[in-house]
């Protein structure tokens, strides 16, 4: 009996680590497909509720969810979600949350209007309107990081701060942008090519860009460190703060774009440009797998989140049921896709 | 004789009236292990943070490779090749091996590109140096799900990338079972074998009388024993030494080396 109590000292992982020492590793289920399901699970789980999101409303109704007239007008403002729910991913891993997106996507894209308006070439405003995002990223960033503060309610206080200095310049006026149709930066950034509205296609390219230096870059790695154990990376060299402000400033760039966009969909700047977006963004970086305590999360599946959430409202109204449902069916997609990742995924702390 | 890593003369230190250490020698040389032991609150902390350059010694003299050396700093003792596993959470759980053992030294490329193909090769490398190798786990597996003893192989394998030739273990046993213990000796003794140092510093006597090649008794800020693995018989006899030392009864120890032992020499 005590023979099989004493742990082996010389080789306590097994008799069978000699054999496999000189071999090369190989994942436990040596399957590819095996492998990728277990590490990209959040966004395909994501994945699976939209489909059976959008089965149940063609089921509803055939006709229009086979018009591509539906599809164009979500193509149209689906990035506008897309370019602040990829950053936002960021922000959750990193442990951080920032509410100040929508007041920061009003002030960048005011600071395009007002170089536009001035008559310059609206390239001038969109890398204005970026630096100003960026500014604002990193004193949202500097105030959470530096001055110690919740996130939560620091980021809270800059958004209602900022949206409030814009309405009071402006006394709620809003600005129209009627040159901006035959602007070179119009047919790049807002035009259709082949039917298809572009933005989705830039869109895309800032999805692939942001996955890629999530999972393959240091400053994603060093995010995710942060976000799961924040001593650990202190110790192993990481500047925390930094990284930490870093997030905040790679949301305000994304909110830049995003205020950019919507600005040049509607040729008007109104002063509460962003406002509607904060929880279809929250609700769709949460829907996609991130969850909220930090560590882990996935850039692909809170796309495929923001693609859920702006479906639903469409998809709603366009299935039969009325405007009142909308909200309804919101929580219900929010609730249940909750609930799918809390089985989905291990949780390790 | 072989090469002395590092040597710690005569440490003191003082947190205002109170002495944490008073007049302490440790020494540790190439391919041995020492183990420290002492009670909690004999200045085993204290100790590892003046080695790893975090806590600066009121007086005192710390020499690497035989020098002297001045400005001591948690940079310097890095150069010096040491290299501290801290017993709380040194890991992020939620990460791969791989990550865990680059945390702040991402090997990249251009313009900060992860090398994930060369990152994962320089990770089986050391998991195999420690003997750290399994069927159940490669090391692209989450930390979370390893055991405990697993978990210190991980921190041991970050600690000796780059030339690390001295690691601390802080308290590495405490909170493991029988088979997670001999899993960290496992790993100990693997890294002996690769010509590296260990301070391995823990209060279960038993622990480490089973690994160390040396032992360093701290009591109160002293250093009350040091001794070789052959001066002393069994792990009863270490137990017994440290009673002594709590409760001095008038038996003595098997050496007072106090002032006059092998820590001075």
């Amino acid at each position: 009996m005590s023979k099989t109590m004493e742990p082996d000292l010389q080789s306590p992982l097994g008799g069978t680590h000699g054999e496999t020492a000189g071999k090369e590793w190989r994942h436990p289920s040596d399957n590819w497909l095996r492998g990728f399901i277990l590490d990209n699970r959040a966004a395909l789980g994501t994945l699976a509720v939209f489909i059976v999101m959008m089965a149940v409303f063609m089921i509803a109704n055939p006709i229009v969810f086979t018009t591509w007239y539906l599809y164009s007008s979500v193509l149209t403002t689906l990035p506008v979600a897309l370019f602040v729910v990829v950053p936002l991913v960021f922000v959750v891993t990193c442990g951080e949350i920032d509410l100040s997106f929508p007041a920061t996507m009003g002030f960048a894209s005011w600071v395009f209007a007002l170089v536009v308006q001035a008559g310059y070439d609206p390239f001038l405003g969109i890398a204005a309107a970026m630096i100003t995002g960026m500014l604002l990223g990193f004193l949202v960033g500097s105030l959470v990081v530096y001055g110690g503060l919740s996130s939560l309610i620091a980021t809270l206080g800059m958004n209602f701060l900022l949206r409030g200095l814009i309405q009071i310049i402006n006394e709620g006026r809003s600005t129209a942008l009627t040159g901006l149709a035959d602007s070179w930066a119009y047919k790049i950034f807002s035009s259709q090519l082949y039917g298809i509205p572009v933005q989705i296609f830039w869109a895309i390219g800032f999805v692939v860009l942001s996955a890629l230096l999530y999972n393959r870059h240091r400053f994603g790695a060093q995010v995710k460190v942060v976000g799961d154990n924040p001593d650990s990376a202190q110790q192993m060299g990481i500047d925390v703060k930094r990284v930490r402000v870093k997030v905040f400033v790679f949301v305000g760039i994304g909110a830049a774009i995003a205020g950019t966009f919507s600005v040049m969909i509607n040729f008007t700047w109104w002063p509460t440009a962003g406002d509607g977006y904060l929880l279809p963004v929250l609700a769709s970086v949460f829907v996609g797998g991130t969850p909220t305590w930090g560590g882990i999360g996935t850039v692909v599946g809170g796309a495929i989140g923001a693609v859920t959430v702006s479906f639903i409202q469409t998809g709603v109204v366009a299935a039969g049921l009325s405007g009142f449902y909308v909200q309804f069916f919101n929580g219900l997609i929010i609730i249940l896709s909750l609930l799918g990742h809390k089985w989905n995924q291990a949780r390790y702390r | 004789m072989a090469e002395r890593i590092i040597e710690l003369r005569d440490i003191s230190k003082s947190y205002g009236q109170v002495y944490a250490l008073g007049g302490v020698n440790l020494s540790v040389d190439r391919g041995e292990v020492v183990g420290l032991i002492g009670d909690n609150g004999a200045g085993k902390s204290t100790l590892i943070k003046i080695l790893s350059g975090v806590v600066k010694p009121t007086s005192g003299e710390i020499l690497v490779r035989g020098k002297p050396v001045t400005g001591w700093s948690p940079a310097r003792s890095r150069d010096a090749g040491i290299e501290t596993v801290f017993q709380d959470r040194a890991l992020a759980v939620q990460q791969t091996i791989v990550r865990n053992i680059f945390m702040g030294r991402e090997l990249t490329g251009w313009l900060g590109w992860l090398k994930v193909n060369k990152e994962i090769a320089e990770a089986s490398r050391l998991m195999r140096e420690i003997g750290f190798t399994s069927k159940v786990f490669t090391p692209q597996s989450i930390v979370g799900q390893l055991s405990g003893g697993e978990r210190q192989g991980v921190a041991i394998a970050r600690a000796i990338y780059k030339k690390a030739e001295l690691i601390v273990l802080d308290e590495p046993t405490t909170a493991l079972s029988l088979t997670e213990t001999a899993k960290v000796f496992h790993f100990v003794r693997q890294v002996r074998a690769s010509g590296r140092s260990i301070l391995f510093i823990g209060h279960n006597i038993h622990h480490v009388y089973d690994i160390a090649d040396r032992f360093v008794v701290l009591d109160r800020g002293k250093v009350a024993l040091t001794a070789d693995r052959s001066e002393v018989k069994s792990a009863e006899d270490l137990i017994n030494f440290m009673e002594d030392v709590a409760h001095p009864s008038g038996l003595p120890g098997l050496h007072d080396a106090g002032d006059a032992g092998r820590a001075a020499r």
